[in-house]
């Protein structure tokens, strides 16, 4: 079982690096799901969790994940937006664990949308 | 909604939408296989009228579209099993809907990842509100409470660190595993 002296020993840790990562709240990129009843029965929970686990695993440190409700556009959910710190936002529709680990790779980490899951593209086909 | 810790997860959303300053879900299992689900939270409440209507999918708050699905598709989903919903609802002081669900019935859908519906609602809310879950079972009973972690933690080391959801994901799974594995699918 995990116990409290666990936790106790990550608190330590993670002090530790905290001050050494001086972070800028400002400076994070936001990764926003779409968390009402349409983008949950269309996948929103294992978007999640994938965008979660490929942060962790690239060891990202400034990215926080977030929610939103319903925006309207229920057929195109999962939706997730990024948001990066210059307050560009791009919208991915239709989004799955797949998308979402190359939305990180590309988007996160290299600054380069992926311009065929966005919003935009999900239109130009319609 | 494939299974009942996505149904949980959606009427969490209802009640992080009120407002809540705290979430708690409380699952227990009887030896005969009926599962009851209570969610509470100290939310906004709902006017008695709403909280009449809000098994009907026309009842809805949002602006986005005219029907809400969250409360109508998890009861349909209990009574599909021969149990049923309830909620009650006092405005100004939060919500508690009550789900009975018969597990052994054929109709009935799989609990699903209960620790990955805390750890999205979690890492997502980071600050506020707490979330709680107690588990009872003929086998055993647990309890998770972000309160006592943040106690740990203190004020620097937030909730959303890797390492601590890590944490809590592995204590959560093991909870779920020792009150209900084997005897819930
Ligand atoms: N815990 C709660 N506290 C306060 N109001 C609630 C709560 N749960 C539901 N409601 C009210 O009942 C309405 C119906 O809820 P329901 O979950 O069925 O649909 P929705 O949340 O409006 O939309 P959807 O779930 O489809 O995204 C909500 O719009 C809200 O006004
Ligand atoms: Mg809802």
């Amino acid at each position: 079982m995990k116990t409290l002296e666990e936790l106790e020993a990550i608190r330590q840790k993670t002090l530790a690096r905290i001050s050494l990562r001086k972070e800028d709240k400002e400076e994070a990129v936001r990764v926003v799901i779409g968390m009402a009843t349409c983008g949950i029965a269309a996948g929103a929970r294992p978007v999640l969790t994938a965008f979660m686990e490929e942060i962790d695993r690239r060891h990202l440190r400034n990215i926080q994940v977030t929610q939103t409700g319903c925006v309207g556009m229920c057929r195109l959910e999962p939706m997730v937006d990024v948001i990066t710190p210059d307050g560009n936002k791009v919208t991915y529709v239709k989004v799955n664990p797949e998308k979402a680990r190359m939305i990180v790779a590309d988007h996160v980490v290299n600054g380069h949308p992926v311009t065929e899951y966005t919003i935009g593209a999900a239109e130009q086909q319609a | 909604m494939r299974d009942l810790s996505l149904h949980l997860l959606d009427l969490a959303e209802n009640s992080l939408r009120a407002g809540a300053g705290r979430i708690s879900l409380q699952l227990t299992l009887g030896a005969d296989g009926a599962l009851d689900v209570v969610l509470e939270d100290d939310g906004c409440g709902m006017e008695q009228g709403l909280a009449r209507r809000a098994a009907d999918p026309f009842a809805t708050t949002r602006t986005t579209r005219r029907v809400g699905l969250g409360l109508p598709l998890a009861a349909a989903n209990a009574e599909k099993t021969g149990g049923y919903l309830t909620l009650d609802s006092v405005p100004g002081q939060g919500t508690k809907v009550h789900i009975r669900l018969m597990t052994r019935h054929v109709d009935c859908l799989p609990l699903g990842d209960l620790p990955q519906t805390m750890v999205s609602l979690i890492l997502t809310h980071p600050e506020h509100p707490d979330f709680v879950l107690d588990l009872h079972s003929p086998r055993g009973q647990a309890r998770f409470d972000t309160g006592e972690i943040r106690r740990v933690l203190g004020p620097e080391v937030g909730l959303q660190e890797p390492e601590v959801m890590n944490y809590i994901q592995h204590l959560l799974t093991e909870q779920c595993q020792m009150v209900f594995g084997g005897l819930i699918s």
